[in-house]
């Protein structure tokens, strides 16, 4: 069992009832480094492997703010610094003819930053992963579920936690080489 | 997440969202076999072939004015604002009902949504792109377009930011920039699908690479879908801004039929108006030649012609207010533009419009013809030719008769502004095809949260 590295043991489950019923239960069982794929959202999931921190909201509002800051900036100062010219007699801080440039800029970055920013903190793009070894984690994008406990976890023994996830009645157990 | 079929099936007696029997296996197969194993059919290339050649006719006639200058065109003073602003005007409109559908639709938990949104948002994006082209084009000198950007340069110039002109440049950039973001987020899980069932090597690194490792971690569907709801936060108000940010281009110039307050609110029901007819007018002849009924049903088909019942109704209302300020303001040159519609050498085309607009759509009140595909076809239709009419009045019949009469004129097309034109709704249709063969028209993931078995049932 040493000889290769293993990265984790993988449970695959039929349901979406079933994962959440088996995640719920793996987290209570004192198991923190796990993890669970599902081949859509499924709400509960992410609260059953006790997963709270979310700052995709935080990042949108950090990038939305810079926009509209520097979006207002750039046309102050361009309009009334750098570049002033006299139209119709209007002042060259001509405030409400920059809230539209202002309102765009606040929406392209605050979209960037949550896209980029969602994509950072899920560490993506990452073409190989370990769990992408087990032949039958393919389906993990059609319609079965997996359920992992990391190798990293401290309270990880290989046999103790095959014999936790084959209690849960999962319809396959694999080990994931890393 | 989303309300499940059967409830809302058994609520409301209706058609359901998606036919039942379907299982996440038979979904997903059912979608992607279309782009995995269906082989192209001779009638994809026949299709294709001759969006093709017309996207080529498009490229000619952009070609020949880049030699020649904007002059082959029917514009000339007073008529600066020809074909190029109405067609980019119509296009641009057209690409809102995908935002509308993909975002506001989710906002509001309208979970019929999951089916056409993948699309409707492709046919947004090919549509700003339509649209981009004339504004580029019209400006007669398409390869300085970039001077419309605030960048620092050695002509110690600095573009105007109190002209709506430039606000358009900001609103639509921004708008194409944040519809392909929402649609390539939107198809990450669903590229990680066809990664995984593809059985071609090139095909599984191009889906490889696009779907980026997704791999569907619970921590990675939470960040998501938090994403995904703030982007839908975002592209609310942006659908919204942009087409009321086009009407500032008309709505804050002094020309008479131009200088109206209504313009924001009519332009942007008037978009999503045109918009759903050409959702329609996509998504009929999809289901049918790619036998997508069962998810794409007659319940959709149906709220989308009372979606755009609605908006016509909106557009009616403008129309009407229009009108009566023509009267009611007093001003003697919005009573002769109002008498100039009326009875002006273009009368032909105002009258056409409100049959186009106002007439012929209300067929739609009859459910029997909301559920006939062929009527709601030729209906969409109709309503596409009216917005386009539409636009036409507002560019072309303001512009022609203005405060002086010395300055009256009359425009007619060229051969290149339809070559142009035509050739846009060719590059769009070719887009479209490209799409539907290589990557799945409709969202995969978010059908499978649409079946019952998707519900986890508490213990």
């Amino acid at each position: 069992m040493k000889t290769t590295p293993i990265y984790g043991i993988m449970a695959e489950f039929d349901s979406a009832s079933d994962l959440v019923a088996a995640a719920r239960k793996t987290h209570e069982a004192g198991y923190r480094k796990i993890d669970a794929y599902s081949p859509f959202p499924v709400e509960e999931l992410a609260e059953a492997i006790g997963f709270h921190k979310n700052r995709v909201p935080l990042v949108t509002l950090i990038g939305a703010i810079i926009g509209g800051v520097s979006g207002y900036l750039m046309q102050y100062w361009i309009a009334a610094v750098d570049y002033p010219v006299n139209v119709g007699g209007r002042p060259f801080h001509s405030w409400p003819s920059f809230i539209v440039v202002t309102f765009e800029m606040t929406i392209l970055f605050g979209g960037i930053f949550a896209v980029l920013g969602m994509l950072a903190l899920n560490g993506l793009p990452m073409p190989y992963h370990p769990v992408f070894n087990v032949p039958r984690f393919a389906m993990a994008t059609k319609d079965r579920f997996f359920l992992i406990v990391f190798s990293t976890d401290a309270k990880y023994k290989p046999g103790e936690v095959r014999q936790f996830l084959e209690s849960l009645g999962p319809r396959s157990i694999s080990e994931v080489p890393s | 997440m989303a309300e499940r079929m059967d409830e809302v099936t058994v609520a409301n007696k209706q058609a359901p969202v998606i036919e039942p029997g379907y299982t996440f296996g038979t979904v997903t197969d059912k979608i992607s076999t279309i782009v995995l194993n269906r082989p192209t059919s001779t009638g994809w290339f026949v299709g294709f072939g001759v969006a093709f050649m017309l996207t080529m006719m498009m490229l000619f006639a952009i070609g020949y004015l880049v030699v020649k200058g904007t002059g082959i065109w029917g514009i000339n003073i007073p008529i600066g604002w020809g074909f190029a602003i109405v067609n980019f005007v119509w296009w641009i409109g057209i690409g809102h009902a995908g935002t509308l559908i993909s975002a506001i639709l989710l906002l509001l938990r309208q979970s019929w949504r999951n089916s056409i949104n993948r699309f409707a948002e492709a046919m947004t994006l090919f549509a700003v792109a339509a649209a981009g082209i004339f504004p580029l084009i019209h400006t007669g000198r398409p390869w300085l377009a970039y001077w419309l950007f605030p960048y620092p340069n050695t002509m110690n110039y600095w573009p105007q930011f109190r002209s709506p002109l430039l606000w358009d440049v900001f609103a639509v950039s921004t708008y194409f920039t944040i519809s392909l973001l929402f649609w390539f987020v939107g198809l990450i899980p669903d590229l990680a699908t066809l990664r995984d069932r593809s059985e071609n090597r090139w095909a599984q690194m191009i889906y490889g690479t696009l779907a980026m490792g997704w791999r569907g971690s619970a921590r990675h569907w939470h960040r998501y879908e938090t994403m995904y709801l703030l982007l839908a936060g975002l592209a609310t108000p942006l659908v919204l801004s942009v087409h009321t940010v086009v009407s500032f281009d008309f709505a804050i110039a002094i020309v008479p039929g131009w200088h109206t307050t209504i313009f924001p609110p009519y332009f942007v029901a008037g978009a999503i108006y045109s918009g759903f007819a050409m959702v329609l007018m996509l998504a009929i002849p999809i289901r049918t030649l790619y036998g997508l009924q069962d998810f794409i049903t007659d319940r959709h088909l149906q709220n989308s012609a009372k979606v755009m019942l609605a908006t016509g109704w909106i557009v009616a209302y403008g129309y009407g207010i229009e009108a009566f300020m023509g009267w009611y303001s007093g001003n003697r040159n919005d009573s002769f533009l109002l008498w100039n519609r009326l009875h002006g050498p273009y009368a032909f085309f105002y009258f056409l419009l409100l049959l186009c607009n106002i007439g012929i759509p209300q067929v739609l009140w009859i459910r029997k013809l909301r559920t006939n595909t062929v009527a709601l076809f030729f209906v969409s239709l109709v309503i596409l030719v009216g917005m386009w009419l539409e636009r036409f009045v507002i560019v072309v019949m303001s512009l022609h008769r203005d405060f002086l009469n010395s300055s009256w004129g009359m425009y007619y097309p060229t051969r290149w502004d339809w070559m142009t034109y035509i050739g846009t709704i060719g590059m769009f249709l070719a887009a479209m095809f490209l799409f539907v063969r290589i990557l799945p028209m409709i969202s995969i993931f978010e059908m499978r949260t649409l079946l019952p078995e998707a519900e986890v049932k508490p213990e």
